[in-house]
């Protein structure tokens, strides 16, 4: 029956780095390869923070497969890296660039409509030449099964088609890793939710506010009391004309807390430490979001299924190493592997081994040693249990605590500790190092700043103003309204707010046979797709059709 | 498959491109002229044609010299391999049926014999739509008006189409002529692409097209009266059985027309008196 379908050696969903890297790769090797990307153009869909790093020790790069990527599709080198510990107004810095620098050959900055479209033009080139391409504004639904077995994809857009290898690059929402049954959408603590603003600045402005040349560029975190306690940190990273500026938090804290991440990115941006650089004039070009995973706990060692094989975001190969996020790279590699795997297997008469020669190769290159440290692992079970951070944690901010910390960075400690990639692997997930070991050590060393923020941020209707929406039918269901079920979304959307009504979540209590319910209502139509609600509601959660929903023009 | 597709110039009523005097009408002298915008979704039919079947998409226009860019607008914007532009002097001034005789003698003088014919529902400035059906009644085709879409069997030499019934959106009615054909396109028409490699060959045709554009008059032929061996009395003012009495400016778009019914019977004189200018050959 499936055989009246359209059929192509490899079909490879989403045009992201991942996708970009193993459709060329297919390429280079003569499959014949069609990809599908649901944006009007690739990268309308991305969100990034974004630094993308070429690693040392990873078997592939973005320059390697793209050789003219970074003087086409990048902003800028990033040379100088600080990390700002912050309690109030005292800010202590520390120079994290040796963390920056360990096993990183280059790390540019990146804008994602920019970066991606670039790619999506050579992507289109090279996969033509073997008759296949890359489609924009076709969006996948699901897998294609025939006998139980995976053999190709079915789209919106399209009729079914089949294909010998089928690569899920379809990003963090990656509606196929779920339809296989590789990927879920569980828990919250398995997710970050990153949030972000692009910020334009005046000619000359990047150059002169952060005194750097051309082809330099710098990148800043933040971490400490700011974000009202939730764990996660925010970031600045300079780009050619404009700058990113950013929050990422975990999603668990973000639903504990009922903090509103818009608000969070707020407190950043009025921060006084950014007012040197954001000057009097401030002008917001684009709000987005999107999730993040976890790759600690969520990459998956064992990334296929069949012909299906998930790279990364999808397979949750996201690093935070420490205060430094890492998945762009590891996507670029993952999809280049994949690739890799499938041209061997063919080559050696059976293409369905690719899946398995994929997973060892994620092994044997290392890849899953950065995505799941064992280092971590162990510190978790000992360092992360709520016992353990309360002790850290009122023994950090005891007496005691404050003159170790102070002793501490005499002997240079901290210094070595924020530069430590062993140290930063292994980071527990707790309020400790996110919040109360930077807060105190702001305390305790740092010095007030004395300049004045006069920057307003946008209010969120605004910011949704603002956005590109080419409107369609509602894409996620609600499928249960009660408070106690889907009410997280309410403040953890980054496109809504308690006492907002123009966003997608929203409260309501209503009267029913004389007593009172508390509801949730939903609206797609401003949404960012980031995919927190698939997580803390109760949703049926698909992206719109091709070419609909929000288009990012920055990223 | 080799399409044609007409086309003329109308006057660009697009907002901040149209201008009207203090009486509310047109300046044709200030406002851009541009490919009429309906004649888009018949060059959309035939680049559907093209992607599905493989041939050539030809557009052309009968008009003054200015037209190239209206040629080169749709190369542009949509798809064409290749121009014509019937021009000269003696063609001028002609009424929609000597437009539709000289259109027909050009569409004669293709090496290649077309095989479908497609023209935009009227022109944006107030046309009768007369042009295109007359065209078609010279070239004794069968004529499909108010298509929203279609197939084409190559074995069988048939297109099957929806239609308006009416120009109706809310009737919609199968109909199958024999190659060649006539095709009106409804502005409702939109081309369908389900296959990747349709869409694939579409987004190669689009790239290569606007190209081309870029050096459209490579791609243009110019025939005058001669190279169609028209006799100057049967073209033109000359050859326009209706005459133009008076012309009312163009006024500042109405909100709505107004549709009067005729009764057919009534239409046999009136056709009846064209008929010897329809003797062509
Ligand atoms: C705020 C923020 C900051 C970040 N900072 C950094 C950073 O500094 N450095 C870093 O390396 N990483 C960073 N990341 C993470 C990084 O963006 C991702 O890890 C990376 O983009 C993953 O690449 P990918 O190719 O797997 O997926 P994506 O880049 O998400 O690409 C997926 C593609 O698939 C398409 N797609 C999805 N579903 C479908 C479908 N059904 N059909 C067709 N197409 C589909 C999408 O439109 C998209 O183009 C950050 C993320 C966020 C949100
Ligand atoms: S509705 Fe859901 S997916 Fe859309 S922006 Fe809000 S949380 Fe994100």
């Amino acid at each position: 029956m499936t055989d009246d379908y359209e059929h192509y050696e490899a079909v490879v969903v989403g045009a992201g780095p991942g996708g970009a890297a193993a459709a060329v790769q297919l390429a280079n090797n003569g499959v014949e390869t069609l990809v599908l990307e649901r944006g009007v153009e690739s990268g309308s869909k991305n969100v990034s923070g974004g630094l993308i790093y070429a690693e040392e020790s990873a078997p592939y790069t973005i320059d390697g497969l793209f050789p003219e990527f970074r003087a086409a599709a990048s902003e800028r080198p990033v040379t100088n890296y600080y990390l700002h510990n912050v309690a109030g107004e005292r800010v202590k810095t520390f120079d994290v660039t040796p963390l920056h620098e360990h096993d990183t050959e280059w790390s540019d900055a990146v804008l994602r409509r920019k970066m991606d479209s670039w790619l999506e033009q050579r992507v289109h080139e090279e996969t033509r030449e073997t008759g296949g391409g890359l489609l924009t504004g076709v969006r996948v639904n699901g897998l294609l099964r025939e006998g139980g077995e995976i053999v190709g994809v079915t789209c919106d857009e399209l009729e079914p088609i089949t294909a010998d290898l089928i690569v899920a690059a379809d990003g963090v929402n990656s509606e196929l890793a779920r339809d296989a049954g590789l990927m879920d959408w569980e828990e919250p603590d398995e997710w970050f939710q990153g949030v972000k603003a692009v910020v334009d600045m005046p000619a000359g402005a990047v150059e002169e506010r952060f005194d750097i040349d051309e082809d330099e560029g710098v990148a800043h975190l933040f971490s400490g009391d700011l974000f009202e306690g939730a764990r996660g940190g925010g970031f600045l990273y300079t780009n050619e004309s404009t700058l990113s500026i950013g929050t990422v938090f975990h999603l668990d804290s973000i639903v504990d807390e009922s903090v509103e991440p818009q608000q969070l990115l707020d407190r950043l941006l009025t921060h006084p430490l950014l007012a040197q650089w954001l000057g009097d004039d401030y002008t917001e070009l684009e709000y987005g979001a999107k999730l993040v995973p976890d790759s600690k706990k969520v990459a998956n060692p064992s990334p296929h299924r069949g012909r299906l094989l998930l790279v990364g975001d999808a397979a949750g190969q996201m690093q935070a190493q420490g205060p430094i996020i890492k998945g762009m790279n590891h996507a670029v590699t993952a999809g280049a592997l994949a690739a890799e795997a499938f041209v061997e297997a063919r080559s050696r008469g059976d293409p369905t081994d690719a899946g398995e020669r994929y997973e060892h190769k994620l092994e044997s290159e290392g890849v899953m040693a950065k995505l799941r440290p064992r280092r971590y692992e162990l510190a978790a079970t000992l360092g992360e249990n709520d016992t353990v951070t309360s002790i850290t944690d009122s023994l950090l901010q005891s007496p005691l605590g404050r003159i170790g910390v102070r002793a501490a960075d005499k002997l240079g400690v901290l210094d070595w500790g924020y530069t430590s990639p062993f140290l930063a692997m292994m980071m527990p997930d707790t309020r400790t190092p996110y919040v109360t070991m930077p807060r105190v050590i702001a305390e305790e060393l740092g010095t007030r700043v004395t300049d004045e923020s006069t920057v307003e941020p946008p209010a969120l209707d605004e910011r949704i103003g603002d956005l590109t929406y080419d409107v369609d039918d509602p894409h996620i269901e609600l499928v249960d309204e009660s408070y106690e079920a889907s009410g997280a979304a309410v403040t953890a959307c980054p496109v809504s707010a308690e006492d907002f009504g123009g966003g997608c979540y929203r409260a309501e209590t209503i009267q029913t046979n004389g007593s009172t319910e508390r509801v949730v209502s939903l609206d797609t139509q401003p949404c960012v797709e980031c995919g927190t609600c698939a997580v803390v509601a109760e949703t049926d959660w698909d992206h719109p059709p091709g070419g609909k929903g929000v288009e990012f023009k920055q990223g | 498959m080799h399409s044609v597709v007409l086309t003329k110039g109308v006057p660009d009523f697009r907002e901040g491109q149209v201008s009207f005097d203090e009486d509310g009408h047109l300046e044709r002298g200030d406002t851009p002229t541009v490919m009429n915008p309906n004649d888009k979704f018949a060059l959309r039919a035939a680049l559907q044609t093209k992607v599905r079947h493989g041939g050539r998409v030809s557009l052309a226009s009968m008009g003054p010299p200015g037209y190239k860019e209206i040629l080169q607008e749709g190369m542009r914007d949509v798809y064409a391999d290749d121009l014509y532009l019937l021009s000269d002097r003696e063609m001028g001034a002609a009424d929609t049926w000597a437009t539709a005789m000289t259109l027909a003698t050009g569409i004669d003088q293709f090496e290649e014999e077309p095989d479908l014919l497609f023209a935009g529902f009227k022109t944006a400035d107030g046309e009768t739509g007369h042009t295109g059906p007359q065209t078609a009644w010279c070239l004794d085709w069968p004529t499909i008006t108010h298509v929203v879409a279609f197939e084409v069997d190559e074995t069988e030499r048939t297109i099957r189409a929806k239609r308006l019934v009416e120009g109706d959106v809310s009737e919609i009615e199968t109909v199958e002529a024999p190659l060649p054909a006539f095709v009106v396109t409804d502005p409702e028409f939109e081309a369908s692409y389900r296959t990747a490699r349709e869409r694939l060959r579409y987004k190669d045709f689009r790239a290569e097209t606007q190209e081309r554009a870029a050096a459209y008059e490579d791609h243009l032929t110019v025939w005058d009266h001669e190279d169609l061996n028209l006799d100057p009395d049967y073209i033109g003012l000359d050859g326009s059985p209706t005459i133009v009495a008076g012309v009312d400016p163009i006024p500042k778009a109405p909100s709505e027309r107004e549709a009067t019914m005729v009764d057919p019977d009534e239409m046999d004189p009136v056709f009846e008196e064209l008929q010897p200018f329809a003797g062509a050959d």
